[in-house]
C-alpha cells in the first residue's frame, strides 16, 4: 500500500503515516445508513425477535438440557478418555489414582499413627471412606474452573451451560465406578463378604451424585466470576474431609469415654448428618458386614460390654461391642437416609437455580 | 434479521500490569472494601444501533480491535451486553479462527460434540459426521487430537462443524482467512447456500475485495463505535482505506466493471 500520493477526503483529517490511529475516528459525525425511522426495540418486538445474550425462561432451559443429554454424556466420556492420553501408563492411571490414594491414606493412618482404635477391619473402613469422599471432593474441585476450562467452547457454540457441571460431575462418577471396582477387590481380600446390603450402594450413589451436582452448579457460578473459590476451595474441602469421619469413626469419637466428642453431644450430632459424612456412613453401612453389625444399636443393650467398649476402644477384644450400646446419640441409618435425600434434593433446586440466574453472564471474562 | 439497539459491551480483564501489587496491599483492599485495582474494564463496544434484514450479506470492517469480533460474538448471543440489547429471530452460527472447540479431544470427537452441543440428536450427528469430516478435508489428521493441527486445519474443520447445521443466522470471523485457495472456494459456496436458505449473513475480513465481493451492506468501525454503516459498498470501502493511509480503488472498480448496477451483489 502506498503512503504518498494519497488523497485526504474531504472534511477529515488524514493521520500520520504510522500507527495514525487518530485518523478514523477524526470524523465528526458517524453516517450510520442502517437505521430505520422507528424505534428499534419496538421493531424487533414487531418482527417477532428475541433478545439474545439473556436468562432463558427456566422451562425451556430444562428442556434443552435434557435435548442435550448426549452431549453431556459424549463430552464426560470423551473428557474421561483424554485425561490420562499423555501419560506413558494411560488409562491405568485411572485405577492406580484411587488405589495410590488409599495407600497413603492407610500407610499414614492405619500404620504410623495407629487411629483405627474402635473400628474393626480398618483397612475396608478407611478405603471405603476415602473413595466416597475423593468423588465429592473431585467433583467440588473441577467444577470450580468448569467454566473457565470450556471457554473456548462457551464463545463457540450456544448451548445450556449447565451442561458443564453436568457433564463433569459425571466424569467424576465413571471415574467412581472404577475406584469401586478397586474397592470391591480390597473389601473381599479383607475379608468381607458378599451380600444383598451392596445393592443400597446403588441409590446412595445417585444421591451423592445429585447432591455433588447441585454444589457444582453453585461452584461453577462462583468460581466463573472469582479465581479465588479454585483457590481456596482444596483447603475448605481438606477441613470437611477431616471432620466427615473419612480416617476415623465419628461413631468411636462420640461414644468413648475418652473420644473427643463424648461431652459435644450436639456438634457430634451435627458433624455425622453433613452430607459427607451421611453419605460415607451409608456406603460402609452397605458394603462393610463388620461396621454394620458393629454399630450401636445392632445388638440388644448389654451394659457390661458397652462399657467394655466406651473404657477400652483400642483393644481388638471389644471393639466390636459398640454394637450393645445405645444409639440415642448418634443419628440412625434411617434418618441419615432421610437427611442424604434432603441434602441432595435441597441443594440441587438451589444450586440449579442458582447457577441458571446468570446464564446469560458465563461468556464474559 | 437482526437488531442491535444502543449496545455496550464490556470485558473485565484480570491480571493487568498496573499494579504488581504485594500481599499486604491486597489485605488493605479487603479491609477497604475496593475492588481489584488489576480489574480493567475494556470498553469493546460503546453505543452501537442498525438493523440488518434477512438475506442481507453484512460486512464488518476496521482495525484490529475496533470490535469486530466482539460484535459478532454479542450478535451470536455468546458476551452479555452491558447495556443496550440485541434481538435476532433465531439461532445463530459464529465461526471464528479462535473458536477452538476441546483441543486435547480428536478431530472425531470434536465433530461429534459440536453436532451434539448445537442441538443434534444421535441419529442427525452420525449422519452429518462423513460429510463433515469430507468437507473439512483434514483426511487421517481426524484420529488426532486437535492440538496437532495447523491453524488452517483446524478452522477448515471449525467451519464444517458449525455449517453442518442450517442456521437464521451466520457470523463468520476471518475463519477464512487461513484456510487454502481451495477451500476458500468451497467454503464461498457454503456461505452462498447457507445465506440463500438461512436469511443474515455477517462478515468480517481484512480482505476487503472479500466483502465487496459478497457483502450487500457494510458497517466499518472505529474504536468500538460505528462510522459508516450503510448500503454504499464500494464507497464505505473506498473511505475506509482512505483513512487507513491507502488508495481508493473500490468505487472506480465498482463502476467500470458493475456498470450501471452499481450496487448489486
Amino acid at each position: 500500500m502506498t503512503k504518498q500520493g494519497r488523497v485526504s477526503a474531504p472534511g477529515r483529517l488524514s493521520g500520520p503515516v504510522a500507527g495514525g490511529d487518530s485518523a478514523a475516528t477524526a470524523t465528526a459525525e458517524p453516517e450510520n445508513a442502517l437505521l430505520p425511522d422507528e424505534p428499534l426495540r419496538d421493531l424487533a418486538l414487531r418482527h417477532g425477535l428475541k433478545q439474545t445474550a439473556v436468562v432463558p425462561p427456566l422451562r425451556s432451559y430444562v428442556v434443552d438440557i435434557w435435548q442435550r443429554r448426549h452431549f453431556i454424556s459424549g463430552f464426560a466420556t470423551a473428557r474421561n478418555i483424554a485425561m490420562y492420553t499423555e501419560a506413558r501408563l494411560g488409562q491405568l492411571w485411572q485405577v492406580l489414582t484411587p488405589l495410590l490414594n488409599a495407600g497413603v491414606y492407610y500407610l499414614i493412618f492405619g500404620l504410623l499413627l495407629g487411629t483405627n482404635r474402635g473400628v474393626p477391619d480398618y483397612v475396608s473402613f478407611l478405603v471405603t471412606g476415602v473413595f466416597v469422599f475423593n468423588f465429592t471432593q473431585r467433583a467440588f474441585i473441577t467444577c470450580s474452573t468448569v467454566i473457565r476450562d470450556t471457554l473456548p467452547l462457551i464463545r463457540a457454540l450456544p448451548f445450556p451451560r449447565a451442561c458443564l457441571p453436568l457433564g463433569y460431575v459425571l466424569i467424576e462418577l465413571q471415574q467412581l465406578i472404577l475406584s469401586f471396582a478397586v474397592l470391591f477387590v480390597i473389601v473381599v481380600v479383607a475379608g468381607e463378604p458378599v451380600t444383598p446390603y451392596w445393592l443400597l450402594i446403588f441409590p446412595v450413589l445417585v444421591l451423592q451424585s445429585i447432591f455433588n451436582v447441585g454444589c457444582g452448579f453453585i461452584l461453577a457460578r462462583w468460581g466463573a466470576s472469582i479465581d479465588d473459590v479454585s483457590q481456596l476451595l482444596p483447603f475448605i474441602v481438606r477441613t470437611w474431609m477431616y471432620t466427615s469421619g473419612v480416617l476415623f469413626s465419628l461413631q468411636t469419637l462420640t461414644l468413648t469415654f475418652t473420644g473427643k466428642l463424648h461431652d459435644h453431644p450436639a456438634l457430634a450430632y451435627l458433624l455425622q448428618i453433613n452430607p459427607a459424612a451421611v453419605y460415607i456412613t451409608l456406603i460402609r453401612y452397605a458394603l462393610l458386614a463388620e461396621y454394620r453389625d458393629a454399630l450401636p444399636g445392632a445388638k440388644p443393650y448389654n451394659h457390661a460390654r458397652c462399657v467394655l467398649y466406651r473404657a477400652f476402644p483400642g483393644n481388638t477384644k471389644y471393639q466390636s461391642f459398640s454394637a450393645y450400646c445405645h444409639p440415642s446419640t448418634l443419628p440412625s441409618i434411617p434418618s441419615l437416609w432421610v437427611w442424604g435425600t434432603g441434602w441432595a434434593l435441597l441443594v440441587v433446586v438451589l444450586g440449579f437455580l442458582f447457577f441458571w440466574r446468570a446464564e446469560a453472564r458465563y461468556g464474559r471474562g | 434479521m437482526v437488531v442491535v439497539e444502543d449496545l455496550h459491551v464490556v470485558y473485565r480483564v484480570f491480571g493487568s500490569n498496573a499494579d504488581k501489587g504485594t500481599a499486604a496491599t491486597a489485605l488493605l483492599r479487603l479491609i477497604k472494601r475496593q475492588r481489584r485495582p488489576s480489574i480493567r474494564e475494556v470498553h469493546a463496544i460503546r453505543g452501537m444501533s442498525f438493523v440488518a434484514y434477512r438475506g442481507d450479506a453484512v460486512g464488518v470492517i476496521g482495525r484490529n480491535g475496533s470490535g469486530k469480533s466482539t460484535l459478532l460474538r454479542a450478535i451470536a448471543g455468546l458476551l452479555p451486553a452491558e447495556q443496550g440489547a440485541v434481538y435476532t429471530d433465531g439461532n445463530a452460527a459464529l465461526l471464528g479462527v479462535n473458536a477452538a472447540l476441546l483441543e486435547d479431544l480428536t478431530g472425531e470427537r470434536n465433530v461429534v460434540l459440536g453436532c451434539l452441543a448445537m442441538g443434534m440428536t444421535k441419529q442427525e450427528t452420525a449422519e452429518a459426521k462423513p460429510k463433515i469430516v469430507e468437507f473439512s478435508g483434514v483426511g487421517d489428521f481426524i484420529s488426532l487430537p486437535m492440538k496437532a493441527y495447523s491453524t488452517g486445519m483446524g478452522a477448515r474443520l471449525r467451519f464444517a462443524i458449525a455449517s453442518a447445521k442450517s442456521h437464521d443466522i451466520l457470523l463468520v470471523d476471518e475463519a477464512l482467512a487461513t484456510g487454502d485457495a481451495e477451500f476458500q472456494r468451497k467454503s464461498h459456496d457454503r456461505i452462498d447456500e447457507l445465506r440463500a436458505r438461512a436469511g443474515t449473513v455477517f462478515l468480517v475480513a481484512h480482505q476487503l475485495a472479500e466483502i465487496a465481493e459478497t457483502c450487500n451492506r457494510v458497517i466499518w468501525l472505529e474504536k468500538g463505535e460505528i462510522v459508516k454503516a450503510g448500503d454504499d459498498v464500494p464507497g464505505i470501502l473506498d473511505d475506509y482505506l482512505v483513512a487507513a493511509g491507502g488508495e481508493s480503488r473500490f468505487r472506480e472498480a465498482a463502476a467500470t466493471a458493475n456498470y450501471p448496477s452499481s450496487s448489486s451483489s
